[in-house]
């Protein structure tokens, strides 16, 4: 059964087109990302879904109930995790979870027993008498996961899961997602921009630019479709060598970027030296030259023709201030 | 209505409780502020006879102190919904399986009833210092004006909340429109000997909740009945809490 299918669903703020005819199914148990840069729709994807935004065209259906007509019996299945926190910082962990809970309309004794649960699978058993505002980055995201899951959601929804978290916290969380997609068998729909986030987590990935899925498939498909492997390479006419390899067939993809080719190829640490021949005939210089797997990177890059670094470089030296005041509770 | 609205109205109260109860900073600064009045203006002004003023300046000015009282906490928790929006809690809210509605009701009695906590500390401390009861139907009535007070308060705090973005603005409109009111509302002092500000008094309703608690609780220096004054506050308390819900549902949807 599909957990979640939209049907050409749209959002338009104004003249801006966030999400644009968007169509795709999760299925159950299954963890499914949307990989995109800032401001690709994700967000608003996820708001729509999760009945905060009433799409302009098109719906979708979580657990066979309409996100527009269904309200009550879609929010009864879902669970989320928001970008930004969303707890309250003047109440302890486990008042954050039973408020929850009661807003679920979970009985006492249910409630009681998924509490312990639940904070057994985030480990936060200890701090869970602590009033949140002394919780750390990572700890309030775990309390938010545990809440997420508490009144036993079809599928649970998490927005950038480790957004501002260090490369430690960001580990443990993973491994925590995990852990519930197994032992729960929550399905889980996950938005990211991190290409390590999504290569781990996810099943099935859709790559979201422009409001707009461009490609949507398993991670090993979609690596494959790039090349077996990639060759890498800087030289001192990128255009020269370029044209010169166009003609060879054993080359599947072939990309120039600001400084460097790439080359989608098999069995590429063969073609190593061969490359360097064919360079060496018509006189470029390769300065250097790498051979590796194909990450999800490579992937973005082909379909989307940048890099996602590359993108936030130029945001963060546009608007070096972070998207929303957080507020001083860190 | 289903079961689980009544547990979100719990919620949204228990919730006001436990936060205004682990504020202690914010339980002194509520109870103290108005009882620095109290003292301090009270004792202040005692001292000199005001025009149309035929009674101990304290037992005058006690009454007028308690709406004050109310009304400054009960605004302030209408508008504390802002904070959720700020810190992201009002999404978790707004995303459970329950209506606006209950959540909007459950906020409502709890920030009227942390207000009213406040209210009856003053109260019984007025009262502590020699401010007259008129009687036990007047202390009843004054307790159904305090309870109005505080709604109605909590309700403007929500049409405030619900158009406002941040809270750079809540000073100003305090500043700029809640304190002149409170000033013509013959909490202070008696508005009744100048036409032009017994005009505007007419107008504010400020001057009929503090009208209304003097004359039910004192029963002297009130300009209108009670009655009068209640069929007002009444008629203020629910045009504000329909406007307040209807604009807090319409602005997050």
């Amino acid at each position: 059964m599909d957990i979640i299918k939209t049907t050409d669903l749209t959002k338009k703020f104004d003249k801006l087109t966030a999400v644009e005819n968007v169509n795709f199914t999760v299925k159950k148990g299954e963890i499914f990302g949307f990989l995109g840069p800032n401001g690709a729709g994700k967000t608003t994807t996820i708001k729509m879904l999760t009945t905060l935004l009433n799409p302009t065209e098109g719906t979708a259906t979580i657990a066979g109930f309409d996100i527009i007509k269904q309200r009550n019996q879609v929010r009864q299945n879902i669970g989320i995790v928001f970008q930004e926190p969303a707890l309250d910082i003047e109440l302890t962990g486990e008042e954050n979870l039973e408020y929850h809970a009661r807003m679920y309309g979970m009985g006492k004794d249910k409630r009681k027993k998924r509490i312990e649960e639940v904070l057994d699978l985030v480990d936060l058993q200890e701090k869970r008498k602590v009033l949140v505002k002394n919780y750390s980055g990572g700890m309030k995201r775990r309390l938010e996961i545990a809440r997420g899951l508490m009144h036993y959601p079809t599928v649970l929804f998490l927005d950038e899961p480790t957004l501002g978290l260090d490369a430690q916290t960001r580990r443990a969380i993973w491994e925590y997602i995990k852990k519930m997609n197994k032992e729960e068998q929550t399905t889980i729909f996950l938005t990211t921009h991190y290409m390590d986030e999504a290569d781990y987590l996810c099943d099935r990935v859709g790559i979201i630019d422009h409001g707009k899925i461009l490609v949507m498939d398993d991670i090993i498909n979609l690596k494959n479709s790039v090349g077996k492997d990639v060759i890498t390479l800087a030289c001192d006419d990128l255009n020269k060598l370029k044209n010169k390899l166009e003609e060879e067939k054993w080359i599947s993809k072939i990309k120039q970027h600001d400084d460097t080719l790439t080359l989608g190829v098999e069995k590429g640490d063969e073609k190593i030296p061969i490359t360097i021949e064919i360079a060496q005939k018509i006189n470029v210089k390769i300065k250097s030259i790498s051979v590796r797997k194909p990450t999800l990177d490579d992937v973005f890059l082909a379909y989307t023709g940048r890099t996602i670094r590359s993108d936030e470089q130029k945001i963060n030296s546009v608007n070096s201030m972070p998207p929303r005041f957080r507020g001083g509770h860190h | 209505m289903k079961t689980i609205e009544f547990q979100a109205i719990y919620v949204m109260w228990l919730r006001e409780m436990k936060r205004f109860l682990r504020s202690k900073s914010r339980i002194v600064v509520t109870i103290i502020q108005p009882l620095l009045f109290l003292f301090i203006l009270g004792s202040g002004f005692s001292t000199i006879s005001m025009p149309g003023l035929d009674v101990d300046y304290m037992h005058f000015f006690a009454p007028g102190i308690v709406t004050m009282s109310i009304l400054f906490s009960s605004m302030f928790a209408g508008v504390s919904i802002l904070w959720d929006k700020q810190f992201g809690f009002l999404q978790e809210v707004l995303v459970a399986p329950v209506s606006r509605i209950s959540i909007i009701i459950g906020r409502t009695f709890g920030g009227a009833t942390t207000a009213l906590a406040q209210g009856f500390i003053i109260l019984i401390i007025a009262i502590a210092i020699g401010t007259p009861v008129s009687g036990v139907i007047g202390l009843m009535l004054t307790i159904i004006f305090m309870i109005l007070i505080a709604f109605s308060a909590v309700g403007f705090g929500l049409i405030l909340a619900s158009k406002m973005r941040d809270f750079q603005s809540f000073p100003i409109i305090m500043n700029l429109i809640v304190m002149p009111l409170l000033f013509l509302s013959s909490a202070f002092f008696p508005v009744t000997q100048n036409e032009t500000m017994k005009t505007i008094a007419f107008f504010n309703p400020i001057f009929y909740m503090v009208d209304g608690l003097r004359g039910s609780l004192v029963g002297t220096n009130n300009v209108f009945h009670p009655i009068i004054d209640l069929g007002v506050v009444l008629l203020v308390c629910i045009i504000m809490l329909f406007l307040g819900s209807y604009l807090f549902s319409k602005s997050e949807a």
